[in-house]
């Protein structure tokens, strides 16, 4: 098997992926807008006709569409495809506590398969390695993402799924998995874990883990690599988009390859909506040209990001993004968990009658994300014993878990103890260092 | 009858003690009771003052976070055996205790003070009045 999955995509020259992306990007946006009301009202208001769309040099005349376009049409507003040629349905978590869904037909879970197998190929693997996957399967993209991507490759896979570290160690030596993915963090937990149970990287045969759905740094990278005794490989993909595989690594490990036949990708000015030239650092947007039940069109991701075009080592002509240095909203992804502050006010607002001080602390320890939120007593929960206090101080954990999907620690302050400052309050402190 | 105790929220830092005390200290408040319920991270003190309301608009007015709870005050003999005996008239009327602690009032020197907080103070003051114990009131405080 050869160095690349799809060659000619992978490889296309810059005429022969515009002619494709246009020829695709037409297709799309006149079947978006006979099927879905919803796009074809946004179009209208916009002045903007299928027939404008010519080529990706009219790209920019689609209006944007963004998170809340999704919870506006949810559950199934923005689907282009009939409910019964989809085969699969994901979900991921949004700022309300309402989450957003996806949906795939076959054709859709094949172009997501191919891309995820040029990632996997891109690594190194080919149908005699072992793929470990660790990541959560479910709603969450990550696990089926990663299985459909290494049963593509005829790799062996090895659907371990989320939590039981010690028995994920014993699974990775005994089954000899050559190839693992989950997120980083979770890498340097098993790396830790191994060390506790005696087992050291040699006993393991990883050759290449494929890492994502958290930010991650460069200091991680050699840390994952040199415990772990493998390549670490970065993986960037939404469920919005499709999912991990949006883009992918090559051996170069600088930058990563967008699936642009599927994908148009463009920085935009989060101010203006202005689409920035090549090089410069902005807000990435997406527009899916080959998909049938979901593409959505010029998706702001409000990751900020640079692309550049240019000769990649490894032969590869896709585009490359840099690694998402930031955002522009105050999304916070802790431990792989998407977590907006709002939705930590209407929790505590629903709780009392006016919404208490509070402050988000996040830190990396011991390789896990810790997650604190101090939160000023109110007065209604001033009580003279103990536990009634530590009582509405469960009943605060239990509802901010349920509602976001993680346990946070509480800490109840002192009133007015928290930093006050003109204008927006300083919410979040978020004490990793997630950008080299 | 009962007696007003302030609980003030205390984070575990340091001087936080330290800052509340001289609060109480600058407004010449006597503190004539108190004990600390902690845990990791916070703490609850609470306090039996001279003037509760002087000190309630102290600390307030600081800032801190405070509530007022009726608790009682006994007097005990101080001899072994007699604070067995009162927690048996308050348990022969099913009346739980949730928590008491020691006072500094001592205006008689063979007996002792207790500050008490039951599930119902009337119950309790009853029981302790019909076994012929001695509650204070506020102005017994001074």
């Amino acid at each position: 098997m050869g160095k690349y999955w799809n060659e000619s995509m992978e490889c296309a020259t810059l005429d022969e992926m515009r002619a494709l992306q246009s020829f695709r990007l037409q297709k799309t946006v006149k079947r978006v807008y006979a099927n879905v009301p919803y796009y074809r009202d946004m179009m209208d208001k916009a002045g903007v006709k299928p027939e404008d769309i010519r080529s990706v040099d009219d790209l920019h005349l689609l209006p944007f569409t963004c998170k809340q376009d999704l919870r506006d049409t949810y559950p199934y507003g923005l689907f282009a495809a009939p409910l019964d040629d989809v085969v699969r349905l994901h979900a991921s978590s949004g700022t309300t506590g309402k989450q957003i869904v996806v949906g795939y037909t076959r054709k859709d879970l094949d172009m997501w398969s191919d891309c995820v197998a040029r990632a996997l190929t891109a690594a190194g693997a080919t149908k005699s390695d072992f793929m470990h996957i660790s990541y959560g399967y479910g709603l969450f993209t990550g696990g089926l993402g990663l299985h459909d991507g290494a049963t593509k490759v005829g790799m062996t896979t090895i659907p371990v799924s989320s939590g039981n570290t010690k028995r994920q160690i014993t699974i990775l030596k005994d089954f000899g998995s050559t190839f693992i993915c989950c997120t980083p963090s979770y890498a340097l937990y098993l790396a830790e874990t191994m060390k506790e149970m005696g087992v050291s990287k040699s006993d393991i045969k990883l050759k290449a883990g494929i890492f994502g759905a958290e930010a991650w740094t460069e200091q991680m990278r050699k840390e994952i690599e040199d415990k772990l005794g493998c390549k670490a490989m970065d993986i960037y993909g939404l469920t919005e988009i499709t999912g991990p595989g949006v883009a992918f690594e090559c051996e170069c490990q600088n930058g990563m390859h967008i699936n642009e036949d599927n994908f148009i990708p463009e920085i935009i000015d989060p101010d203006t909506g202005e689409v920035l030239p090549e090089g410069s650092e902005g807000e990435l947007v997406f527009t899916c040209i080959n998909k049938e039940a979901f593409p959505i069109l010029r998706y702001r991701t409000k990751d900020i990001c640079v692309l550049e075009r240019e000769k990649c080592a490894c032969g590869r002509t896709l585009i490359k993004m840099r690694k998402p240095r930031g955002r522009t909203d105050d999304m916070l992804i802790i431990r792989g968990v998407n977590v907006f502050p709002s939705q930590i006010e209407s929790v505590l607002l629903s709780l009392g009658d006016t919404a208490p001080y509070y402050q988000i602390v996040v830190d990396r320890k011991n390789n896990t994300d810790t997650f604190e939120i101090q939160v000023e007593l109110p007065e209604h929960m001033l009580s003279d014993t103990i536990k009634t206090i530590e009582d509405m101080e469960a009943k605060i954990t239990e509802a901010l878990h349920s509602t976001l999907g993680i346990q946070p620690k509480i800490r109840l302050v002192e009133p007015k103890s928290l930093p006050r400052s003109e204008g927006k309050a300083v919410r979040v402190i978020d004490k990793r260092k997630l950008v080299d | 009858m009962t007696v007003k105790q302030l609980s003030v929220f205390v984070e575990n830092r340091p001087g936080r003690l330290s800052a509340i005390t001289r609060l109480l200290g600058d407004a010449n408040i006597n503190i004539r009771a108190m004990s600390i319920a902690d845990t990791k991270d916070f703490g609850i003190l609470r306090l039996i003052v001279d003037d509760a309301e002087k000190a309630l608009k102290v600390l307030k007015d600081e800032g801190c976070s405070v509530t007022i709870t009726n608790v009682l005050v006994l007097r005990i003999d101080d001899r072994p055996g007699s604070l067995a005996q009162a927690m048996n008239a308050l348990y022969k009327d099913n009346i739980s205790v949730e928590y008491m602690y020691a006072a500094f009032i001592n205006t008689e020197s063979n007996t002792a003070c207790l500050v008490l907080r039951v599930d119902d103070n009337d119950k309790a003051t009853v029981a302790l009045y019909d076994s012929g114990y001695k509650l204070l009131s506020q102005n017994e405080l001074g």
